[in-house]
């Protein structure tokens, strides 16, 4: 067991098997419930007339803590992608962005005081909560959606996909050789105007009305089949290739969606930051420069 | 032929070629025989393009061809032009199947009847040996091949490849991969399923036969062939199938019946043992030299080097120093004494029992893989729990164990001609104990793979080996203050057994009560519960079995059988009991592990009516981790798929700490219950990489990490050994703009690996980078760890260890 300590000690925790909401018997939790509690006994203690706001120490404070999360927050992208050497855990920086997160609604709905109106401060509250309804989204999905990914998935991998819709649609050029013209027609649909991904629509509810695929499968139905000459061998053949291809293309749609819920909000998340990130220095600058 | 040569040189590898070449400069009569139609087949065959190194960089090259760095094209570009302009003597398709006659007076036959006459020989034919041949009527066809060069080479044709290992299953893949060659793809096997192959390679057959581009007969062998067909036996008969071309890889068998037909003696059984050798490379049989990988140099310098030094010997030049002085020189230079090296060489050989019996030829050539170290006294030679799998023999003075941590006072001596650091190098575990030199000291420090070659080589070393560990292994283990005295009789009785993967030493219910030391290897412990045996307990090696039954008597109450292929040293039970009655502290330190272990056995014991589904789910989740090779493993890298949500950011991280290339695929891999075991380095005890590394690149680090190092040759053995496919061969791509650069202006690829179009669009001539291995050095030298681990954003990406995964902790996910 000895040699274990020495590993456990150079590699901080690596090895702890937790995930982010967890991270740390949900330390970032419990310490963005006490800030709120703290900021909330302070706002009802103080209870100063005119109720405390913007204006005041208690309002300053609040409205400083606020600011310097949202730039942390701010900063997790970067912290992200910036493979530097030294202890951290982005799963630990995530863990605190997701609880100090949803703390900022508290701590900005108190530094407002309650005040709102038609100007760039309650902008800049309003675009600080979109930011946080989509992080909690996401938060959300992160939380439940892994699972369906993992079990769609299987033990097969998306270049596997790719791989094997493109060998079948040459088999289905090859098994096309021998039809008539009608039916090569319908296998083209299959093999020309199929789109994997499509549109965000597409991709996001997993409907592909359009679908070549699922066309020339019945296309090909309607067409008949049955028998036992060769033409009727070949049809046949195309068909199990189709409804092969089509098992795959379920497949890797149903991936796709997914993938898809896991990133979309974050092309909500990401640029309403940095809209808020303007919104709160106009904020700043005018309750410094014009009050 | 009847006028006879001087000299027959048999192989044109790099090791024939230059002695012919010598041979030919120094106006030696001579002939090269090779078998193939060109020479130098085993460089010959290796893939188009690929780039040759020329390590150990600084051994000179002592040859009258010229050799250095670069693509196999031009290398045998300059060889064929070398040996045509020296006017060496060649003869082509002539392979010697037989020699009779003795030093002075040999004759060479060659498989077509000619005869060739010599006075000496020289064999240089490799190690590749020859391709196991279809037997089948109609196997000698000329449509029959055994090698597959360039798989872009074949148009709609009908392949059929037979035998389905890797060589197999990668042919047939590289034959079916581009779909507009059109040609249709058929592996036979002989078995059912495929085991005999990698993981990777057989999951992309698989894929590869759903897609409809390969067909897969299982069950299946040739039968007969004809020009144009195959016939197969398959299970339900036989068939007749359209094909143009077989590509047969069922492997090959090694030249050394070979070369023992010829009297030369090898220096053991083992299959890794080499020929006898005298230091002018003169075999057993007199008149016969054996030179190159034969004689276990494979890097193409020493293989050049012995060929020219070979000749010279034989031309009567005995004295000639070989290439390798100067470095053996240097590294010996620090020693104090200052011996020349071929007294320091007969110094260690003598002093070190383990080395007594090597050659004056082993011995240079275990020097230059060693180090000879000298120790002031009190000199920390390596710490307790440092990762270190070497061998130390001490050749002068003696040094002190420090068997107990808390106390270092306490130690224990080893004197001169002994070895220590042996546990390292059996179990691959981490080293036990600090150990200090006591006077000055010099020592012989072994590297792993070269202790491994002479432990098979060289009987009696394998016996000391074994020997003294077997006794400090006991020793250490028990602990409790047994001296070496203590034990004499357990051991004089004791037994070193090699365990397959499966089988059991010890089985639930028995009434047996030896006891067992896992030595190498890893063992499961299993408990029948409700008709199905449920996963106990995970024992790595260094650890014991069966003291229950041993110090409480009563039936085993649980079987224990091999993860992996182990060994166990097996104690006597009546002799270790005799030892229990005088030793009442080894009872007590025996009874302290079996507490925590009873305490398993009972909370299985009190969850398994609530829980037999947990237990379930806990007994194949084991099962299928070490199925994985967790259970050889000494860190893996393990996907929560509960939690990933495909980010690949991990994959990103890698490549950006490592020179912009992955070292893992997260995709890819085997995944049971959620747990996805990804593309990547487990950093075995005993890693498989290792086996055949020509420039021996592959090192174990001091965090346990397995590394390879920059003399990578880029041979591909490692990538072939590996049986979790974690290698990749390929090279860094050009440098990308930094970070800030792409988030502010979009330059560049951005985080992680480019992709290839990139790779390509930047990429600059001339960089003098060729493909090497790349694989998982656990970010070793990267302040703060794994950085797969810390860039994962969910915590659905850990490395673990197996004694702490395969625990109870399973137990606790099997409940969320
Ligand atoms: C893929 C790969 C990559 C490698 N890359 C490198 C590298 O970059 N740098 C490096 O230094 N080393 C490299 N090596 C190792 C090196 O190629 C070999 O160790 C070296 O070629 C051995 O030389 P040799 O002369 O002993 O035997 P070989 O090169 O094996 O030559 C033996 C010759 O003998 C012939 N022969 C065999 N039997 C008979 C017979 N009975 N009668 C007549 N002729 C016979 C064979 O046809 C062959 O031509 C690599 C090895 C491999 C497999
Ligand atoms: C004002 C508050 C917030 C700001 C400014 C902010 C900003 C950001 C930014 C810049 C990123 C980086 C995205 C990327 O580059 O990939 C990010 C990621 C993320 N945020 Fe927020 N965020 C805020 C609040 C929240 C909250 C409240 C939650 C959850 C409850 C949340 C959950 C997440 C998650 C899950 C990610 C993605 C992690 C990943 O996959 O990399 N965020 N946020
Ligand atoms: S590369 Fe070596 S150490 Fe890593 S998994 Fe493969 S055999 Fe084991
Ligand atoms: S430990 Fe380091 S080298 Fe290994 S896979 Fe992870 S990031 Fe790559
Ligand atoms: S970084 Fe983590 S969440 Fe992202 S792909 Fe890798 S394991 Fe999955």
């Amino acid at each position: 067991m000895a040699r274990q300590a020495v590993r456990q000690a150079n590699r901080s925790d690596v090895r702890k098997h937790e995930g982010f909401l967890q991270h740390g018997g949900y330390r970032w939790l419990w310490i963005a419930l006490a800030l709120c509690a703290v900021s909330i006994a302070a706002y009802l203690m103080i209870d100063a007339e005119p109720r405390p706001r913007g204006g005041t120490i208690y309002g300053y404070t609040l409205g400083t803590i606020g600011a310097l999360l949202i730039g942390w927050l701010s900063l997790f992208g970067i912290r992200k992608r910036a493979i530097t050497t030294g202890v951290y855990s982005l799963k630990a920086w995530l863990s605190a962005h997701v609880y100090l997160g949803v703390s900022l609604l508290v701590i900005g709905t108190l530094h407002a005081g309650f005040h709102f109106g038609w100007n760039v401060h309650t902008l800049a509250y309003a675009l600080m909560v979109f930011v946080i309804v989509s992080g909690m989204f996401g938060a959300a999905a992160y939380a439940v959606l892994p699972k369906e990914l993992s079990a769609n998935r299987g033990e097969t991998t998306q270049r596997q996909w790719l791989e094997t819709i493109r060998s079948l649609d040459a088999l289905l050029r090859d098994a096309a050789q021998p039809l008539d013209r009608t039916e090569a027609d319908a296998v083209r649909l299959s093999t020309e105007q199929t789109t994997i991904g499509g549109s965000f629509l597409n991709r996001l509810s997993g409907q592909y009305p359009g679908c070549g695929n699922s066309r020339a499968i019945s296309e090909i139905s309607r067409l008949g089949r049955g028998g036992t000459s060769p033409h009727a061998a070949a049809l046949d053949l195309v068909d199990s290739l189709l409804k092969r291809k089509q098992a795959t293309l379920d497949q890797a749609r149903r991936h796709i969606r997914l993938r898809t819920i896991l990133e979309m909000w974050l092309y909500i998340h990401v640029p309403v930051t940095f809209a808020l990130l303007a919104a709160l220095t106009a904020h700043i600058v005018s309750v410094f420069f014009y009050w | 032929m009847a006028d006879k040569v001087r000299i027959a040189i048999v192989g044109s590898g790099p090791a024939g070629l230059s002695a012919a070449a010598h041979a030919a400069k120094i106006g030696v009569s001579h002939v090269l025989l090779e078998k193939t139609d060109h020479l130098s087949d085993t460089i010959y065959s290796y893939q188009k393009k690929k780039y040759v190194m020329a390590t150990p960089t600084q051994l000179v090259l002592r040859a009258d061809l010229d050799f250095e760095a670069g693509y196999r094209e031009t290398i045998l570009d300059v060889w064929n032009k070398g040996i045509a302009d020296g006017g060496v003597n060649v003869r082509y398709n002539a392979e010697v199947k037989g020699v009779s006659g003795e030093k002075g007076d040999f004759t060479l036959t060659l498989t077509n009847g000619d005869k060739v006459q010599a006075e000496t020989i020289i064999l240089s034919i490799g190690t590749q040996g020859n391709p196991n041949l279809m037997r089948c009527p109609g196997g000698d066809l000329p449509h029959v091949q055994y090698q597959l060069a360039d798989p872009g080479a074949y148009i709609d044709e009908h392949i059929f490849i037979i035998g389905a290992g890797d060589a197999g299953i990668e042919n047939a893949l590289g034959l079916a991969a581009d779909p507009a060659q059109a040609n249709v793809v058929s592996i036979v096997n002989r078995s059912a399923d495929f085991s005999r192959a990698k993981d990777a390679n057989v999951t992309n057959l698989m894929a590869a036969r759903d897609a409809g581009r390969v067909s897969t007969y299982t069950e299946a062998s040739p039968a007969k062939v004809e020009g144009g067909w195959i016939t197969l036996e398959i299970p339900d008969g036989e068939t007749r199938l359209k094909c143009d071309r077989i590509i047969a890889r069922l492997g090959s068998s090694p030249p050394r019946k070979f070369v023992e037909s010829l009297g030369i003696e090898f220096t053991s059984d083992s299959r890794d043992a080499y020929p006898k050798l005298s230091p002018n490379f003169e075999t057993t049989a007199p008149g016969v030299y054996v030179i190159g990988a034969l004689a276990g140099y494979p890097l193409i310098k020493h293989c050049m080097n012995q060929g020219h030094d070979v000749v010279e010997y034989i031309n009567g030049n005995v004295t000639l120093a070989p290439a390798d002085e100067p470095i053996l020189a240097q590294k010996l230079a620090h020693l104090p004494g200052g011996l020349p090296v071929a007294a320091w060489l007969e110094f260690l050989r003598e002093k070190v029992e383990i080395l007594n019996g090597l050659s004056p030829l082993q011995m240079r050539e275990f020097l230059i893989d060693s180090e000879v170290r000298f120790y002031r006294a009190d000199e920390v030679i390596f710490e307790r729990n440092s990762i270190g799998s070497s061998l130390f023999g001490i050749a002068s003075g003696s040094v002190k164990v420090e068997i107990n941590a808390a106390n270092p006072a306490i130690t224990v001596p080893i004197s001169a001609g002994s070895i220590f650091g042996e546990v390292g190098l059996i179990s691959g575990r981490r080293r036990g104990s600090t150990i200090r030199a006591s006077e000055d000291t010099i020592v012989i420090e072994i590297p792993r793979n070269a202790a491994l070659k002479l432990m098979a080589s060289v009987k009696e070393a394998r016996d000391t080996v074994n020997r003294i560990t077997t006794e400090r292994t006991v020793l250490q283990i028990f602990g409790s203050g047994l001296t070496a005295h203590d034990v004499a009789d357990v051991l004089a009785k004791s037994e070193v057994k090699e365990i397959k993967p499966g089988e059991a030493i010890i089985r639930e219910g028995d009434e047996s009560y030896d006891i067992y030391i896992v030595r190498r290897g890893s063992m499961v412990v299993e408990r029948e519960i409700g008709g199905k045996p449920v996963f106990l307990n995970y024992i790595p090696a260094g650890q014991w079995a069966g003291e229950v039954s041993l110090v409480e008597g009563g039936k085993r109450n649980a079987t224990v059988r091999a993860a992996i292929r182990s060994e166990v040293i097996k104690l006597d039970g009546d002799l270790f009991r005799i030892l229990l009655n005088r030793k009442p502290e080894l009872v007590a330190r025996l009874r302290a592990e079996m507490s925590t272990r009873r305490r398993i056995n009972e909370y299985i014991d009190k969850e398994k009516d609530k829980f037999s589904g947990v237990l379930d789910y806990y007994t194949s989740v084991a099962k299928f981790l070490v199925d994985q090779g967790v259970g050889e493993a000494t860190d893996v890298l393990l996907i929560d798929e509960r939690l990933c949500v495909g980010c690949d950011n991990c994959e990103k991280a890698c490549a950006d700490a490592h020179d912009g290339l992955s070292r893992l695929d997260r995709e890819a891999g085997r995944t049971y219950a959620n747990l996805h075991v990804p593309t990547s380095c487990r950093h075995c005890e005993h890693p498989h990489c290792m086996t055949d590394c020509p420039p021996n690149a592959i090192h174990r680090g001091p965090d346990g990490e397995v590394f390879i190092d920059n003399t990578c040759i880029g041979c591909g053995n490692c990538q072939r050994f590996c049986p979790y496919g974690v290698i990749r061969m390929d090279k860094p791509p050009p440098k990308k703009p930094g970070l800030a650069s792409w988030l502010l202006f979009g330059m560049g690829p951005g985080p992680g690996e480019p992709d290839k179009a990139w790779k390509e669009a930047n990429a600059k001539a001339g960089d003098g980078s060729h493909k090497q291995a790349i694989k998982c050095d656990m970010c070793s030298g990267i302040k703060g760890g794994p950085a797969c681990v810390r860039a994962c954003p969910t915590g659905a990406a850990i490395r673990v260890s197996p004694e702490n995964f395969l625990s109870v902790a399973l137990l606790d996910r099997g409940r969320e």
